[in-house]
């Protein structure tokens, strides 16, 4: 058996070496990159001059941050493969849905962000709804994901938790400070290969020690007798029969529908990227590009944790909230810990340096988007509507800085407060399903009127804090909400968004109908039917966006149907 | 992105990963050709044993000098670029 010590690893001078050229590198291009960071448009948007591969790597980088690692992995070592829906019915649809049908809006529109498009169509309320619950929970999350790898880093390297938290977030404040969302842009492409790199040796040293995949699905099998942690959709037919305690409704339509269409399609932190693009087709290459990666990602992120469960002891990692002087190992560091069954020297230092790659660009995300939204949106709404360019340029920088110590300062509250991490992600989940509700409603229907956005908008958060609320005081609400009595937490969250989503939609349409519409001479380039689309058919098939979209979707398909 | 004199992103990757895969890749000669030092009880027990007869430093490294070296030198920059 496993002994347990409070320091799992020790780095040699070749890993540290790799992790100190890293820093150096990501600082040397935010230092590069500021000659070119000169007016708004470059910093906040970084000029709008980015490739569709660029976007599009940056896109899904901003997206891998250190609790969307290290904590898929560990979600895959405790529900087994159904943590995937998350990277593929949970992500893929939506993706091709941003690219395809709703990016011509955000770009014809030449908003600076997501609540800028909300203003544009609904108006202020609804921008400074969005707005300011954009702002206050992409710093929170930007902590909690600070938190999130620091304790991993102290737990398995021994390294100090204040040091991490302030090395990093001092790197990704320098660097973005520098050169705004271009930086930020540049070192997540860098960011983006050193994650694969790092952790793609993981799961093929993991398949040569199983012996292939059907060798580790039978020592999976031998371990735990009698669970299923291999299979995506054919336990989802009843809340018993799969380790997640959820059905497949509610992984369709809360996950796949509102959850996932509402962050991938409405959150600034990616939509930020894509409307970087250079021009309207790159725009929406830029997701599709995006999507086939995220369909790789399980790849370095779900099978680690699948070899966990195939090789580590029984019981070597324990649920986040269970304390154990033998067992101080959680869930969430298996990733880590498959690093050190398989690394040595120099491919350690490779690994450790692709985790904090991947919290750095994540963090680096959330700060630009921050900066982006809370200047243009608040400050320059509300406080300051007429200065010039070069004021907002460095209301932009100073507001990076601001959003790091606002993030460090909640990294410092999860520490003293554990319980807050449930809270803030679940307060993120609050905003996102209702959004979609909103802006799809806006996009596709010119009867959607600025009170129906704004009253359905509204009704949506507050019936999802509703439910939240009433779950936490009284669990038992929890078969209702879900619909089972065998319901499990993660149930919650889909069917809360599912139920929300609808609301939403259900008093914006209501409200729309009782309102005056715009006229639509308002409504050119926001609404479909309005909106006088660039045509694409004199480019050749191959080139066209929705060739690709068609082709990624055909991949999706088939590997639900190979891990059915 | 593309702007007159900008140095191309994939040039600053190519030279890392070059860096990268020449530390990685040397590692992995030195760790193949001296025994293993002592490793803490926990990292001792985690470890596959068969790992070390993999000498995965060694081509990962190789891996990461070869598209290091395609990356730097395809978008080196140069006069007039």
């Amino acid at each position: 058996m496993l002994q347990a010590s409070s320091r799992l690893l020790s780095l040699s001078s070749v890993d540290l070496a790799i992790i100190v050229l890293y820093f150096i590198a990501v600082l040397g291009i935010g230092f590069y990159l500021k000659r070119y960071t000169k007016t708004g448009e470059d910093f906040f948007l970084a000029g709008r001059e980015m490739t569709a591969w660029v976007a599009g790597l940056s896109f899904l980088a901003a997206n891998l941050g250190s609790l969307e690692l290290m904590g898929w992995a560990g979600a895959a070592y405790q529900y087994g493969i159904l943590a995937a829906h998350w990277y593929w019915v949970g992500a893929i649809p939506a993706m091709l849905l941003l690219a395809t049908v709703m990016i011509p809006f955000y770009y014809i529109s030449k908003t600076h962000s997501v609540p800028g498009y909300l203003k544009l169509r609904f108006g202020e309320p609804a921008r400074a709804l969005s707005a300011f619950s954009f702002g206050f929970m992409t710093v929170l999350m930007s902590g909690i994901n600070m938190y999130a790898m620091a304790v991993v880093l102290q737990v398995v390297l021994g390294w100090d938790i204040y040091f991490s938290i302030w090395v990093s977030s001092i790197t990704v404040a320098v660097y973005v400070g520098l050169g705004g969302l271009l930086s930020a842009i540049f070192n997540e492409v860098l960011q983006f290969v050193l994650i694969w790199l790092g952790a793609l040796l993981v799961s093929i040293i993991g398949l040569v020690e199983a012996g292939g995949w059907n060798g580790m699905v039978a020592r999976i099998h031998a371990n735990y007798p009698g669970q299923n942690f291999t299979h995506l959709w054919s336990t989802m037919g009843s809340f018993k029969d799969n380790p997640m305690g959820i059905h497949w409704v509610a992984i369709v339509f809360g996950l796949g529908v509102f959850i996932s269409m509402g962050y991938w399609t409405t959150d600034f932190l990616v939509v930020q990227r894509v409307i970087a693009a250079k021009d309207l087709r790159s725009a929406k290459l830029a997701p599709i590009i995006g999507s086939a990666f995220k369909m790789c990602v399980p790849f370095i992120v779900i099978l680690p944790g699948l070899l966990g469960l195939a090789f580590l002891p029984k019981g070597f990692l324990v649920a986040e909230n269970a304390t154990s002087v033998l067992h101080p190992f959680k869930y969430d560091y298996v990733l880590p810990i498959m690093m050190a069954r398989y690394f040595g020297p120099g491919l350690l230092g490779l690994g450790i340096t692709a985790l904090i790659a991947g919290f750095m660009s994540g963090m680096a995300g959330n700060v630009s988007a921050f900066s982006t939204v809370w200047t243009y949106d608040i400050y320059r709404a509300i406080f300051r509507k007429n200065a010039g360019d070069a004021h907002y340029v460095s209301v932009g920088r100073w507001c990076t800085i601001l959003g790091v110590l606002v993030s460090i300062g909640t990294a410092y509250l999860v520490m003293s407060f554990k319980s807050i991490m449930d809270y803030v992600q679940a307060l993120f989940s609050f905003f996102i399903a209702p959004l979609f509700g909103t802006v799809l409603l806006g996009m596709m229907w010119k009867r959607t009127t600025p009170a129906g956005g704004f009253w359905g908008l509204l009704a949506g958060t507050t019936s999802s804090i509703g439910m939240f609320l009433w779950v936490k005081h009284d669990p038992t609400a929890l078969r209702y909400i879900a619909l089972s009595p065998n319901a499990k937490d993660m149930a919650e969250n889909m069917f809360r968004a599912l139920w929300s989503g609808l609301i939403c939609v259900t008093v914006t349409v209501v409200v729309s109908l009782l309102t005056k519409p715009k006229p639509e001479s308002e409504l050119t380039g926001l609404v479909y039917g309005c909106t006088p689309i660039p045509s694409e058919g004199d480019m050749p098939v191959y080139k066209r966006p929705i060739f690709w979209a068609g082709v990624v979707a055909a991949v999706f398909v088939a590997i639900q149907i190979i891990f059915w | 992105m593309h702007r007159p004199g900008m140095i191309s992103i994939w040039f600053f990757i190519g030279a890392l990963l070059l860096i990268y895969g020449l530390l990685i890749c040397g590692a992995g000669i030195y760790e193949a050709v001296t025994p293993p030092t002592a490793a803490s009880i926990a990292e001792a027990n985690l470890r596959w044993e068969g790992v070390r007869n993999l000498h995965a430093g060694i081509w990962w490294g190789g891996l990461l000098i070869i598209l290091g070296a395609i990356y730097t030198i395809k978008f080196a920059p140069r006069k007039g670029n």
